[in-house]
This record gives C-alpha cells, structure tokens and sequence, in this order.
C-alpha cells in the first residue's frame, strides 16, 4: 500500500467528516460557513503575496532562457520569434502560448524501447489534453461562480453558463465544466498510481490536491444534481459574506458545508504547496526572458570581482619558453649582464 | 575500472520500470564505471578552492570537514537569495513526469534518480526540511509525515547520493525544454555542484582541467611553446595535403579578430582536423581579403570547466578572453566550435565580465555583414560568420571533395537550448557537402540529446555511464546510418568531437565524427594550391584512390 496516497485520502476523508458532522454542533455553521471561510481566503491572499514578493527578493542574475528555435542572426535566417523570443513581445507571445495552452507539455513525447535496439519518441498528447482540460474545466467553474458573489450578476458569467451548459441535457441543465473537471482529475489520478514512473515520484503532496479537488467537484455535482441546495438560500449567505455583512442560513445542509470548507482548505493550503506553480510560472526565467543576451548587456546586481589570473603572471611564468619559439612577449628578457647575476634564474 | 557490459548486454538491461521500494528508502550505491574519480587535491588548492585533500568516493569515509552539514546548509540559503532560478524551480515542480524519459541518461541507464525530476527532488527534499515553513511544520509530525511531504534531512547518506547524481547530469537543459514551468535541472545541477564544491567534492575531470586552464590558458595545460608547435605541426599537415603553407599568428597586437577555440581541438583527434580547418579558412581570408585573424596563447580555451564547479570559477576564467582582446587591441572576437563554451559567451559573459566596451561592434569587413546580435558581447560564433561568407559567395569551393561522406549533424545541448544556433552549422555544412541527412525530429534541434559526457563527464573511469548516456544519440545515428548510408557525424562542440568517437566506436561502429570547419577546409579551394588527393585525415578522396597507391 501506497502510504502517500492512502494518508492523503485519509486526510480529505477527515475533512469530509470534520466538516459534516462539525456543523452540526452549536456554532458550526458560523464556524465552517464563516469563520473559517473568511480565514482561509486571508491566509491565501497574504501567502500568495508573500511567496510572490520572496520569489521577486531573489535577482535573475543571468539571462538563462531556455531557446526553442532558431535565433535571430543574420537577417536571412528566418528565427523563431515565440520559441525563441528576442523582444519582450516575444516573451508575452511566448508566455501566454505556455500560461494559456501548456505549449511545453504539448511537445511531450514518450520514449519506448523497442525489440531489437530500437528507440522511439512518439508524441504523447493525453497528459497535455488532461492537464489543459483540468485547469480550463477549474476555471470555467470558478468563474461560473461568480453568479454567487455578484449582484446583479455580469452578462460575461451568465454568457459563459449558457455556453458551459449548451447540450441543455436534464434539470439543472448539464455544466459541461463540472464533468470535464472530475473526468480530468481522475484522468491526473490514474497516471500517478498506473504509470510506474509517476507513481515513484509522486508525494503525498501530489495526492492530496487531487483528492481535495475531486471532492471540491464531487460534492458540488452531487449539489446541483441530486440533493438539489437551496441555491437561493446559498446566494443569500455567499452575498453575506461578500458584503462582509456574514450570517448563516438555516437549513442549507451538510453537503454545501463540505464543499465550502473543502474549498476553504484548499485556498490556506495553496500558498505552502506545489499549486503555486500558478505564480512561478510568471517568474521562471528560463522562460519569461527574451534570448538577447549577446545584443543588450544584462546587469547582475551581486556581480563582484574574482581573483585571475593576468596576463602578466602567465607570461612572467612562460616568458623564456615564448621568446624562444618566437612568440611575441610584453616585457623582453633582460639581456644577460654579469653586473647582476642574482636576477638570473 | 569496470569492466563495460557489450552493447546489447547493455542494451536489453535498461528497465524504465523503478523497483517497488521507494526513492527515499533506497541508499545510493556508488558504482565503478558510473562514478568519476575525485578531484587531485593539488588542482583544488591551485585556484584556492576549499578542502584540497586525497579522498574517494568509493571509500567509506570522504574525510569531510566537521562542519559539513552548516557549510552546505549556509551555501544553499546564500544560493536562494542569489537565484530566482534556485527558489522558483524549488518550489513550483508539481512532479507530473514530463521530464522523466527526457533525459538521456535516464533512458541509457533506467536508474530512476536519474529522472530530472527526481534529481532536483534529492536536493528539493533538504530544501523542504530546512528552508520551508510546510516542511517544518509537518516534518515535526514525524518522520513518516516527512516522507509524505518529500522532505528528509541532509545526512552523509544524502549528500553521497548528491554527489553520485549531480555528476550523472550533463546539464543539457532537454528537461527543461519539456517542463511546463521551464524548471532546468541544468541550473539545480550547477548549484548542488557549487554546493558540493564549498565542502572539497569534485570529479578530477572537472578540477584539474580547471586548474590548467587558470594557469596555462588551456585545459590540457599545454604551455605556450607546445601550443605554437603544435599547430606548426598542423601547418605542415596543411601543406602537405593542399601545398599551401599557412602561417597562424599568435599574441598578436594590432590584429583585426582574436580567435578562441577549445584546446581540445589542438590536442586530439578529430578535433585536430577542425583546427586545421580553422587554420585554412583564415589563411584562406589573409591572402583574398587580407582579413588578419590571431590566436592567444593565453587565452587559449574557449571551454570553460569553472562551469561545471562555481558560477565564481566560470567567471574567473572566462575573465581571459575579454582581457586577451583588450591587450591586443583587436576589433572584437570570433569564437570556435564549442557547445558550453558557447552557453557561456553567450548567456553568461558579457554579464560576468563586460561591458566590453574597449571592442568594436562586430562587422565582417569582407562582407559588410553587422552582427546585430553580437553587439554589446562582440563576440562571434563561427559559424555565423562563415554561413554569412557562404551566403555572399565569398568562398571558392569544391564541394565533391566531401562526396565520399555522408553527413548528418548533432546539435550541440548549448548550442541549441541555450542559443538557438541551428540553421547556421546546417546552412554551412550544406553549401559544402552533396550528401546531408537530418536525424529523426525529436532527437534534433531543441530536442538534441547530449553526446552523454558533457559537462565535465567525459572521463575514461566512467565509460558505462557515458554509453548509457551516449545511446540516445547514438542510436538516432543508427537509424540515419541504416537508412541513408550516414557515415560521418558533424557537430560543433570539441567535448562532442572528444566523446562521440568513442560512443559511436560502442553503438555505431561504421560512424566517424567530425568538426564542420573540417568540412568547410576539406571543400574550401586555397589560393595557390595543388591538386588534392586526400581530405584533412590524408584519406583518399572519391577518385583518387588509385593516386594515393602510386
């Protein structure tokens, strides 16, 4: 038994629990509808900022991207202005094809060895395809919500809600996102535990998001679907809190506090974890800087002076050796006079 | 030394598929024919760098200062600080996989420490430990709440399996290519290495090129003298094969260019024959343009194996070219065919060591041709310049004087990731052989696999692991030999031209490995010359094999 995967369910089943039952006790809803809700989105807040501004504390003493093209040289070589950017235009084309549409792991490929001595590197599109699933199935439904913290709610999010739930299938109509979202995430959970190379490198830490997410997505089909919230009521108390005016509403039930502390979870977790890949990829630089570093001069702000060794002391070692193959020398040899010997080796 | 499995035992041992035990409950085990041998203390104490002692790493004990632990714990935190690079790639992994069968080692060898994301997980794991609140916070759980998070503390253990690892990497940047995020293990490797470096753990390969380097000018320690005779013997070569004597200057004052190459190509072959041709094409240059190139003595390495110890090393040797080209008062610098060499001129060293404001923007008088992309390093690589020559037929060649090759080109690591030169080396090669052939896509350009000794790896004691990492390559060879006849490999990096021969001689035996200014030499038509026979490796031309039995 996997004890990363296994503590990691444990973990999130706890939390199931801690929630569903812990809001049934006296002051459990103000606790895990506002309390720790509020908490949670201050911890993610102030960590997101503080890990952002530690990141920025630390210089880019050397321009080290990673080139993917052809650079720019002679004019009539065509260069690669986005793989291999020279101009910060460059770099945002570049940074946006990577932020927007994973351009890296879209080259990813799949080694295999094949009878005889053979090696193959054959394009491997599924992890890419989930991956950009996943992160734009996240953000569709994120961004549904926001029906829940506005009032009047804007015609952008009810735009995207009518396109998230064209195939008008059942009542509620089917959110295309909350499907492709739990489909992503089991896809992301299968290859940790199938592939034996994943599975080796995987943590705790690569678990417990996954099933924190899938029970994020989990409990809000289940919501919507089959236990039916009162969403009116939810509206109610999410405008509450919004309008930092919090108070609970009776009878929204156990399901929704789970959701919302799973949530709650996730933001304070976000900060101390590897999610804040969503903030480092702006900040690495084997990326986010353009390939120009022998056309402008980039400044190193520790640079500081090292100990060489000169031209001097080369030829003070050399000197006779160079003089005698011909080789050009700064200082002649002294001709040899008997008045001071001791300068003679 | 081990004895080297044959090339199918090789071969049929890889297993992609790691053991059931996990990585952190698998102590490191050294191995000979993997493992480098240590560094000799007298290179250590040569450039003034901490600990020079005798010491192995097969030995039980690496006779480490007492204080190991809090050097190597300062060292990481003063590298956070210095190193958005270190702090990011430390914390933004989310270990989804990508790189894992990216790395040539990895897939020549089947050892999952060697996936680039396992090994910057062996110093990610301390990091975690040490310098996250997470890490410190869980870890005081206990210890299996460690292991959950991937955190462990730094022990003798771990720091041998630092060593072991970070010294299986070629820091060829391919990961990196790969990773959604840009994490390059090349810069994790760098810094362990620095790390490793402040306690007296480096490979001999790496220290006492280093050292000669400081101190001669050149890794191979060649002085002055031998270094002119050397290429004096190479001029005879010259005339021998084309008639023609050519006559390179040295330390010359008042020169237009300032050449740097790496030494290995003065020293062994088939790096010899590229020098050759360096030789021919600026003699070539002299007498049609009068364009008068020198070369150092002094700054005689273009490679730079402080590199593979310290960024503070790397700098204190690349201090040599910006210097030389000040004293001698030349325009600016033309540099030779070398991969890391290059990474370094072009990423590192006009921040290191510039502004190079004593040199002029760099323009080919023969030409007219601005290197715009060289202005402020003023420094120029040689293939730029000769693909610009081509380009305005300002070469006289023959090229079915290389018809008896068959070429195809590696892309350099460097070169490629680190630079983005591509199209000039094949554009060159091109114009100068009738029978080029590219590799299969993903094992060329950005995708280029390493040689599998870059990076100061290329020793004798570690020949397993340089086949292993040398497969990838190789075996894309293979595939272009078996297909199209490929004969010749050409690539423009000297630690390429030292490590493929042997790699082919294992996986490709039929594949020799060239320089593609020997090319350029073996077409270029000198003035004045008498009819060839023979290329620059006095092998028969197509044709001639009869005149060379008379």
């Amino acid at each position: 038994m996997n004890i990363s995967y296994m503590y990691s369910l444990i973990a999130v089943i706890v939390l199931f629990l801690l929630a569903y039952v812990g809001v049934n006790f006296p002051g459990g809803e103000v606790f895990f509808g506002i309390i720790i809700p509020y908490l949670a989105l201050i911890i993610f807040i102030l960590g997101f900022i503080n890990r952002v501004i530690d990141w920025a504390r630390s210089p880019v003493p050397f321009r080290i991207p990673t080139t993917c093209g052809q650079q720019k040289t002679l004019p009539w070589i065509k260069s690669a202005n986005i793989d291999n950017p020279t101009t910060t235009g460059g770099v945002v084309v570049r940074m946006i094809l990577e932020v927007v549409f994973l351009r890296s792991l879209f080259r990813n490929t799949k080694c295999e060895l094949k009878e005889g001595d053979k090696i193959s590197y054959e394009w491997e599109k599924w992890l890419w395809l989930f991956s950009l699933t996943f992160h734009w199935a996240f953000f569709t439904v994120l961004f549904r919500h926001l029906r829940l913290f506005t009032e009047p709610v804007p015609a952008c999010v009810e735009l995207l809600a009518k396109l998230d739930g064209f195939l008008q299938i059942g009542m509620p109509g089917l959110m295309l996102s909350g499907v492709a979202l739990l489909a992503a995430v089991t896809f992301l959970f299968l290859r940790r535990i199938l592939i034996p190379q994943v599975k080796y490198i995987s943590l705790g830490s690569d678990y417990f998001p996954l099933f924190l997410i899938f029970g994020i997505a989990f409990t809000g089909i289940l919501m919507r679907y089959f236990t039916k919230v009162d969403i009116v009521g939810v509206k109610e108390f999410t405008m509450s809190l919004v309008t930092l005016n919090p108070h609970v509403i009776k009878g929204i039930g156990g399901v929704f506090y789970v959701h919302l502390f799973f949530v709650s979870v996730l933001l304070a977790y976000f900060p101390f974890s590897k999610l804040m890949h969503l903030g480092g990829i702006f900040m690495s630089p084997t990326r986010n800087l353009a390939n120009n570093s022998r056309a402008k001069r980039h400044v190193n702000p520790w640079n500081y002076p090292v100990k060489i060794h000169t031209y001097d002391a080369y030829e003070d070692e050399f000197r006779e050796k160079m003089v005698e193959v011909g080789l050009p020398v700064e200082k002649m040899i002294a001709p040899e006079t008997p008045e001071e010997p001791e300068e003679k080796e | 030394m081990s004895e080297l499995p044959k090339p199918d035992e090789l071969f049929s041992k890889i297993d992609h598929r790691p053991a059931p035990k996990g990585w952190m409950d698998t102590p490191v085990d050294i191995r000979r024919g993997i493992a480098c041998y240590a560094s000799n203390p007298k290179s250590v104490e040569y450039v003034g760098l901490p600990y020079p002692r005798q010491w192995s790493c097969f030995d039980e004990d690496w006779q480490l200062p007492e204080n190991w632990k809090e050097i190597i714990s300062k060292g990481f935190r003063e590298r956070l600080d210095r190193f958005r690079s270190i702090k990011v790639f430390m914390d933004i992994c989310v270990r989804c996989g990508a790189c894992a069968d990216k790395c040539h080692f990895f897939i020549g060898s089947g050892d999952p420490k060697n996936m680039p994301v396992l090994r910057a997980e062996l110093l990610r794991s301390v990091y975690r430990n040490d310098f996250t609140t997470a890490g410190k916070i869980i870890g005081s759980i206990g210890k299996t709440f460690k292991k959950i998070i991937g955190a462990r503390e730094l022990d003798l253990q771990v720091l041998k399996e630092w060593w072991y690892y970070l010294f299986q990497c070629s820091e060829c940047r391919r990961c990196s290519v790969f990773c959604p995020y840009g994490i390059d293990t090349a810069e994790i490797t760098i810094m362990g290495r620095e790390l490793l470096n402040l306690i007296g753990l480096n490979i001999d390969w790496i220290a006492t090129p280093a050292a000669n380097c400081y101190r001669t000018g050149n890794h191979l320690g060649i002085q002055p003298h031998a270094y002119k005779d050397m290429m004096d013997f190479f001029a005879d070569d010259i005339e021998e094969i084309t008639g023609v004597k050519v006559e390179p200057s040295f330390n010359k004052k008042g020169a237009d260019i300032l050449f740097i190459t790496p030494s290995g190509d003065v020293f062994a072959d088939p790096g010899t024959f590229t020098c050759m041709g360096y030789m021919m094409l600026f003699h070539y240059l002299k007498e049609k343009y009068g364009f008068d190139i020198t070369w150092s003595t002094y700054a005689s390495e273009g490679g730079n194996f402080g590199f593979f110890t310290s960024h503070e090393m790397m700098k204190r040797l690349n201090a040599k070219m910006y210097a030389e080209a000040k004293r001698l008062g030349v325009k600016w610098i033309l540099g030779g065919e070398c991969g890391h060499m290059w990474r370094v001129i072009h990423q590192y060293m006009d921040t290191m060591n510039g502004p190079a404001d004593f040199l002029e923007d760099p323009v080919s008088p023969i030409t007219g041709t601005k290197f715009e992309n060289a202005k402020s390093t003023k420094m120029v690589h040689i293939t730029e310049f000769t693909a610009d020559l081509i380009k305005h037929d300002k070469l006289d060649l023959d090229t079915s004087r290389n018809d008896h090759l068959k070429v195809t080109y590696h892309d350099s690591c460097n070169t490629a990731r680190g630079m983005g030169l591509l199209e000039e080396p094949r554009y060159v090669i091109k114009n100068v052989c009738n029978n080029f052939y590219e590799m299969p896509a993903n094992t060329i350009r950005e995708q280029t696999f390493c040689c599998g000794s870059g990076s100061g790896l290329n020793a004798g004691e570690n020949m397993e692991l340089r086949m292993q990492g040398g497969l990838p390559r190789a075996n894309a060879v293979k595939y272009v030999h078996e297909k199209h006849g490929v004969n010749m490999l050409s690539c423009i990096c000297a630690i390429d031209r030292a490590a493929l021969p042997a790699s082919m001689e294992y996986w490709v035996p039929e594949v020799d490995v060239t320089g593609v200014h020997e090319l350029v030499a073996n077409a270029l038509i000198l003035p004045g010359e008498g009819k060839r026979t023979t290329d620059l490796r006095s092998e028969p031309l197509p044709g001639m094999e009869d005149d060379d039995a008379e």
